[in-house]
């Protein structure tokens, strides 16, 4: 680079045009603006504009009719409200469960035999496939009279159990189904993660004598962090949605059982019997707040990773 | 089949049309008209094809559009297409289930239809079409609910069609006895549940105390409904009904009445259709009247009416205007209700007497006291809903039987208000 | 390597595990392998209560021709590939600025903006819903597949910027530094230096959108209906309920439902776990 080159531009800054001379601080928000622009319309704004809603009255067709807070005094007070909070809780809860288990089947399938690449796509294919797919199948697994459960269980002289029809088991059917893309999800992080390990602190280890059990959990979970906060992210965010298998395996019963808050506040605002919009944003708004709680906890991770850097 | 039946409904239209001139004196139409359906099965598919076809010949001017939704989407997305994307004509049912649209100001009112000849060829169906002393649609078809049986069951076990409670128990034990339910049943779906709660209400309490109670003026907790809940309890006691029909839809249940492994399904007459698709012949299946429950009391019946409405938002409504009133005559009922297996509203029509089904729901719902819509039709939507999941909850639990219809007494003290 | 490469472990464990892989990957896609199966059984299998048997022949020709002939399927699958494919041009290109202003450009609201954009991701979008809904509504996009694909890309622009910034921040700063000590324009950084690094990122990017929009099902139900715009998850629902206990039909649906993401999967293999697992490592 001479000198030549920057004296001409230097030179030329002075005549040049406002966008010119702001060009460093300006681009960026050109760059934004669509995005932001988007965003706002479609995700920011409607935020705020549930809230609102949440103080009406609306069937969503005729005029609206402000009523303060009643939809959230009437929510304090409905048992179907406190079914979905209770089996959203039961969601969160055993969702978790496809950390672990995916970081087994990560660890089952971490080896370099003839084929494994084909293996790990094919454990990995639950994820890829729709939700509405993933629910039919399972719904079908479970159908009392001839599905493969039933069937299985039967040999054994057992059964048959009508698993989504009845309203102790139907929230841990549909979880297990959602289980199986979300174990996949959390593999593929784990495996990725696992190549990422670095072999000196493993040899290390073993010439410390660690080994099995203990190596995995002080060695290798700590290396596997990075991974892990990814799982844990992407899981709560998938329990915290659940809306599809839902919908498409009991449609939220028996008798509502199987309810949990996204679904419930699709059933009061937009289903065949649903007309209360402002109900329904109160139940959204709920749901938000437990979110909140999660978000904050991610952007403050996020926060504490970005000012180390 | 599906070409047979449009062509004998075309035909059929047809040559009624051509008897009577009755449409020759209206004026002609133009433009376009779109026409939203509902009826997605094939046989209804077809008539309705089969009719607006012969519509077309008679407006040769006009381009109808025709968009066949599935019957259960329809449901939710009338009212987005109400708002956002009005048709000239739409399906819809009647009673309650218009309310929301009504009140909303979504549906034309078309009282100018029911005057003269029509409306007192339509009278069954005016109050059902009512809402604010002016009509806001026209009737199509009917159809009766009832009792489908295996009769070669029966015959096989020396039972009879009972006509009291006491016999339909009496009957029902002896099945129970032989290793088959009684009756099949799928209420994944719910509503399935309220045709059974509709006819033990009316028959054990009579008409008037159910239309009082899904018009929200009775309590749930009041003691005739308790009582109506105990007869119920009986059936439910001597395991009348097949396991785990939570898990099945209407059309899932079917399979054990065709395998023998329950003996009847009280249910709507569209269900015929698919049973004898499922295998069985006229000569196995029949159909009997709800029995009576409580001596002394008139016999009402389930007889959910559809029906054709213009939305307010449409833009050619004088094209809807005549293709309603084209339906609604007395020779275009009876042509599409016979490629129906369903009951003309029009009581100029004739009945397909060769279907013994309509046959018989037909004699049944000439002499009928009154006639309900059906449960979520004559309550408003909320109620609906919270209703059906009772009912579905007491199927499975008969011991919660008062924390139940306590919550949908708190639920009507809420929704009526 | 953990756990202990097999080859190192003793003769008998290799043997159990080369034959435990297979047994374990069937194990875990049986419900997947029954619906296969399911498919190509003729229909005289099912009423005869011949659920689990094998094929007494083979009815996948009747099953799959029906799919795709006797039903509305087809025109749902081109629905689903009308809306994912704009919508990832759409998010993707919308991130790749938003990604370069956030990496590159040291300004005062930076962080705050990429975190608005990092939290709308995370909302349960259900508390967008009855806004959503009504403000399509009122544009008039109701039921048309461009109202769709605006709000997928706007929802999808949240993730694809946090993505993208982050792999923009990786790209080595050295090089945009002397492009403007050449002088160059900003958007030329962008369109000649930046985006020609991002390749792999939008590759990725691109895989992963098309799945995640493939597989949505809630916004179709919520701002589509019926055949002229609704994607084939949802359209399947109607196929069902068309086709209602006719298990070889209805599994036949799925299969040909969920095989498009299936298939750019097994094509972007590569792509898609670098997407999926971007930042999962440092």
């Amino acid at each position: 680079m001479s000198t030549a080159t920057v004296a001409k531009s230097e030179y030329e800054s002075a005549n040049r045009s406002w966008y010119k001379r702001n060009e460093i601080s300006i681009t960026p928000w050109l760059f934004l603006a669509p995005a932001i622009l988007f965003f706002m319309v479609y995700v920011i704004f409607p935020i705020f504009q549930s809230f609102d809603v949440s103080l009406y009255q609306w069937d969503g067709l005729g005029a609206r009719e402000y009523i303060g807070t009643s939809n959230y005094v009437e929510l304090w007070d409905d048992p179907a409200f406190y079914t979905s909070l209770k089996n959203n809780i039961i969601w969160l809860i055993l969702y978790l469960l496809a950390i672990p288990a995916g970081l087994f089947i990560a660890l089952f399938l971490n080896q370099t035999v003839t084929g494994i690449r084909l293996y790990k796509s094919l454990f990995f294919f639950p994820f890829v496939i729709s939700q509405v797919v993933v629910g039919l199948v399972f719904t079908w697994f479970y159908d009392p009279t001839f599905g493969l459960l039933n069937t299985v269980i039967g040999w054994v002289g057992l059964g048959p159990i009508n698993v989504l029809g009845d309203p102790t088991y139907v929230t841990y059917g549909i979880i297990a189904a959602g289980l199986w893309p979300q174990t996949a999800y959390c593999m593929i992080l784990y495996l990725t993660g696992l190549n990422a390990v670095d072999p000196e602190q493993i040899e290390a280890a073993r010439l410390d004598g660690a080994k099995g059990w203990k190596m995995l959990w002080y060695v290798i979970v700590p290396q596997l962090k990075p991974a892990t906060f990814i799982a844990f992210v992407v899981t709560i965010v998938g329990a915290l949605r659940s809306f599809d298998l839902i919908s498409i395996m009991t449609n939220g019963g028996p008798f509502g059982e199987s309810r949990v808050l996204s679904f419930y506040m699709f059933e009061v605002a937009l289903s065949e019997y649903g007309f209360r919009m402002g109900y329904g944003a109160a139940i959204a708004v709920v749901l938000f707040f437990i979110m909140l709680f999660f978000i904050a906890y991610f952007l403050y991770s996020m926060y504490k990773d970005e000012k180390g850097h | 089949m599906r070409s047979i039946l449009k062509a004998s409904a075309t035909a059929l239209v047809t040559t009624a049309v051509l008897a009577t001139g009755a449409f020759a004196a209206d004026k002609p139409l133009s433009g376009d008209m779109k026409i939203f359906l509902d009826t997605s099965n094939p046989a209804p598919r077809a008539t309705f094809e089969g009719v607006i076809a012969q519509f077309g010949e008679m407006h040769p001017d006009l381009n109808i559009e025709t968009t066949i939704i599935d019957r259960d989407a329809y449901k939710t997305q009338i009212r987005n297409f109400l708002t956002a994307n009005p048709p000239d004509v739409a399906t819809w049912y009647a009673g309650n289930r218009m309310l929301p649209y009504v009140n909303t100001g979504l549906f034309e009112d078309v009282s100018d239809l029911w005057q003269g000849d029509l409306a007192e060829n339509l009278a069954s169906t005016k109050t059902a079409l009512t809402i604010d002393g002016k009509q806001w649609g026209v009737p199509y078809t009917y159809y009766q609910w009832g009792v489908y049986y295996r009769k070669d069951i029966f015959d096989k076990m020396g039972l009879t069609k009972p006509t009291t409670w006491a016999e339909e128990k009496a009957n029902c034990q002896k099945l129970v006895d032989a290793g088959i339910k009684c009756y099949t049943i799928g209420t994944k779906f719910l509503w399935t549940a309220a045709g059974w709660f509709d006819y033990l209400n009316m028959r054990t309490n009579g008409y008037e105390f159910h239309m009082a109670l899904t018009a929200g003026k009775e309590k749930w907790t009041d003691d005739r409904v308790k009582k109506t809940m105990a007869n119920w309890r009986e059936l439910l006691d001597m395991d009348a009904f097949i396991g785990d029909h939570t898990a099945y839809s209407w059309q899932e249940a079917i399979p054990f009445l065709v395998d023998g492994k329950a003996a009847s399904y009280l249910m709507g007459n569209f269900a015929v259709d698919p049973i004898k698709a499922a295998g069985l012949t006229d000569d196995q299946l029949d159909f009997y009247q709800f029995p009576l429950i409580t001596e002394g009391i008139p016999m009402a019946e389930e007889a959910p009416t559809d029906t054709l409405h213009i939305p307010s938002g449409a833009s050619n409504k004088d094209a809807g205007r005549a293709f309603l009133k084209f339906v609604a005559s007395a020779e275009v009922q009876t042509s599409m209700n016979a490629s129906l297996g369903q009951l003309p509203v029009n009581n100029k029509s004739s009945v397909n007497t060769d279907d013994k089904f309509v046959r018989q729901g037909f004699e049944m719902l000439n002499g009928a006291y009154a006639l309900a819509q059906f449960f979520d039709r004559d309550a408003p939507a909320e109620m609906a809903k919270v209703g059906m999941e009772g009912f579905q909850e007491f199927m499975v639990r008969p011991d919660n039987v008062d924390q139940i219809l306590a919550r949908l007494e708190k639920a009507r003290e809420r929704i009526y208000k | 390597m953990f756990p202990t490469p097999i080859q190192k472990s003793p003769r008998s464990w290799q043997l159990t595990y080369q034959s435990l892989l297979p047994v374990a990957l069937i194990f875990w896609l049986l419900p997947l392998i029954a619906v296969a199966l399911f498919s190509v059984k003729p229909e005289g299998d099912f009423s005869g209560g011949n659920y689990w048997s094998l094929p007494s022949s083979f009815g996948g020709w009747d099953n799959y021709g029906k799919v795709f002939f006797q039903s509305d399927m087809p025109r749902y699958l081109m629905n689903s590939l009308l809306i994912t494919i704009p919508t990832a041009i759409g998010a993707v290109a919308l991130s790749c600025m938003a990604g370069f202003a956030l990496g590159i450009y040291k300004f005062k609201l930076n962080l705050w903006v990429f975190f608005i954009f990092v939290a709308g991701n995370f909302v349960p979008f259900q508390i967008l819903m009855v806004p959503v809904r009504d403000l399509t509504l009122d544009m008039g996009l109701y039921n048309t597949k461009t109202g769709l694909v605006l709000f997928h890309i706007a929802f999808q622009t949240g993730f694809c910027t946090l993505f993208m910034r982050n792999f923009i921040k990786g790209l080595p700063f050295a090089l945009i530094e002397a492009a403007r000590v050449e002088g160059i324009a900003e958007w030329k950084i962008f369109v000649y230096i930046v985006l020609p690094l991002m390749k792999p990122a939008i590759a990725a990017l691109s895989v992963l959108i098309f799945t995640f929009i493939w597989n949505d099902y809630f916004w179709a139900i919520v701002l589509t209906q019926g055949v002229d715009s609704q994607p084939v998850t949802a359209g399947i629902t109607s196929f069902n309920a068309q086709f209602r206990a006719a298990y070889h039909l209805m599994s036949a649906g799925a299969i040909v439902a969920a095989l498009p993401p299936v298939a750019m999967f097994f094509l972007m293999q590569k792509h898609f776990i670098a997407g999926l697992t971007l930042g999962a490592v440092k």
